[in-house]
């Protein structure tokens, strides 16, 4: 946080020469982008098989006649795919992009294990995870300063992805594989797990919901820290460094 | 129109989602998108002891009410007969690719061998329910018909017409048609099965969702091939409504 402040004290409108650094490598972008699609094309798919039944349960089993623990109405169809009902549709979207979305992971983790990416970005250290230091972040955020994050991801953020990378899309994929009747005779101990099949749908939707509210922030907090800047290095790779207050004005133009 | 950030948001994903609705008509990309389901298929059945049972419960584990779906009552005058003879002349034949054709009529195959199981039902609309079958295994059926070698599918043709006008019809594979826990049932929770239930006779797939489960069963007919059938799809929802032939997921 004291680099980032020291930069702006010292601010200088003849150093206009904008530092970028190389933030993300070519197996982040390629995964990030190949699931962003796949995940918004589960996700709208999703809503369109939830639609055929908009009532969740837990247990072993549930139908109309059981009692639900959640019914909602039916979702407008700007927030299903297809947009008309067609569950037979929506399923050979969902179960086509499962593919991508559970291979991308597999292939995304594996290789980010490999090449350090986990480690070395993704880990939290022990300094990280100090309550003060938490709290610290947590402030900054609500403040809307991401400067110490620029070259790295923060702890918040950190966390953020290891609960998406490690909890919501496996728990995803393997409730998912458990509502499946085939996979039910391959694998039991799988239903048992999740307490039936009616509770890996309530959780497959909790954890659905829980995928776009990460969205929604994901994507409020990239507008507020520079779209242009940060989508490009999402491209590119390449990410320009806040330059001093004074040559800021007409930057992400 | 003026171009703001607002219009070119709304506009940008307005244009994603009729951009892939018709990538949904597009044949070519719903046979790749199709491919998401084959695979499924493939991968299941190689990973799938052929032998492997779906999950059986407790009976204390059962639905309270088991939940009738699709047809509630066939309509026709010759089912109405059947329902006021209380299925005394039901014929459920066993046709097609066979070395001997049968007709069993229901009391012949209740005195048969039985099995019992209580499983759960998964509709493809994403509810279930757990119910006891009790019924003949179809293996029996299919042993007094001697399957030829050409036969490679059994049709399941049904008593009741649905809403495309065709009568409603499955069919399973030999993996599936040999399976133990494949069976004609004739009774639901030691009842004998109601009318909405698919009296007399209904089969249970046990590890494929609710639509394989054909009601009210009046023949089944071994094929070697599903396209000579009413759409060509193997079934009444995946001709009319696009549903996959493998529902194993």
């Amino acid at each position: 946080m004291a680099k980032s402040e020291s930069k702006r004290e010292t601010a200088n409108p003849s150093v206009s020469q904008p530092q970028t650094v190389f933030r993300h490598r070519l197996s982040t972008r390629i995964w990030h982008w190949v699931n962003a699609v796949a995940i918004f094309v589960m996700l709208m798919s999703g809503l369109m098989i939830f639609n055929a039944h908009p009532r969740l349960y837990w247990g072993q089993y549930g139908a109309n006649l059981d009692q639900p623990w959640l019914v909602l109405p039916r979702f407008p169809g700007w927030a299903t795919l297809p947009t008309n009902y067609d569950l037979a549709l929506g399923r050979h979207w969902h179960l086509a992009f499962a593919w991508v979305l559970a291979f991308g992971l597999l292939a995304y983790l594996l290789w980010s294990l490999f090449n350090g990416h986990l480690r070395k970005d993704v880990a939290l250290s022990r300094a990280e995870v100090a309550p003060a230091h938490l709290w610290e972040d947590i402030k900054k955020h609500a403040r809307l300063d991401f400067h110490e994050s620029e070259a790295r991801y923060n702890p918040l953020q950190k966390i953020t992805y290891s609960l998406v990378l490690f909890g919501l899309i496996p728990l995803l994929i393997l409730t998912g594989l458990t509502m499946s009747p085939g996979m039910n005779a391959v694998l039991p101990w799988l239903v048992d797990l999740f307490g039936g099949r009616a509770s890996a749908r309530s959780i497959h939707f909790i954890c659905a919901m829980g995928i776009a509210a990460f969205i929604v922030v994901h994507l409020v907090l990239v507008v507020l820290a520079g779209p242009v800047n940060e989508i490009r290095s999402m491209i590119t790779g390449w990410f320009r460094l806040s330059p001093p207050p004074a040559s800021s004005a007409g930057d992400s133009a | 129109m003026i171009i703001t950030r607002r219009n070119i948001l709304v506009g940008g994903a307005a244009g994603l989602l009729t951009g892939c609705d018709a990538l949904g008509k597009n044949e070519d990309f719903r046979k790749l998108l199709a491919l998401g389901e084959k695979g499924n298929f493939a991968i299941q059945r190689s990973l799938q002891d052929r032998m492997a049972l779906a999950k059986e419960f407790r009976p204390e584990q059962r639905s309270p009410v088991f939940r009738v779906n699709g047809t509630h009552e066939p309509r026709g005058q010759a089912y109405a007969t059947h329902v006021a003879e209380k299925f005394a002349n039901w014929r459920l034949t066993v046709d097609g690719l066979v070395a001997r054709p049968q007709a069993f009529s229901v009391a012949q195959l209740m005195a048969g061998p039985k099995r019992s199981q209580i499983t759960r039902h998964d509709c493809v609309e994403g509810w279930s329910a757990i119910g006891k079958w009790t019924g003949i295994p179809l293996k029996l059926l299919l042993d007094a018909a001697g399957l030829k070698s050409q036969a490679r599918f059994l049709v399941f043709h049904c008593a009741d017409k649905m809403g495309f006008g065709t009568p409603y019809y499955e069919s399973i594979d030999l993996i599936d048609a040999f399976h133990p826990q494949t069976i004609l049932a004739w009774a639901l929770n030691d009842q004998p099965l109601m009318i909405g239930n698919g009296a007399p006779l209904r089969l249970r797939v046990e590890r494929q969702l609710g639509y394989k489960q054909a009601k009210y069963v009046e023949r089944i007919e071994a094929v070697d091939d599903l396209s000579k059938l009413y759409g060509g799809k193997g079934g009444y929802w995946e001709d009319g409504a696009g549903y996959e032939w493998y529902a194993g997921i």
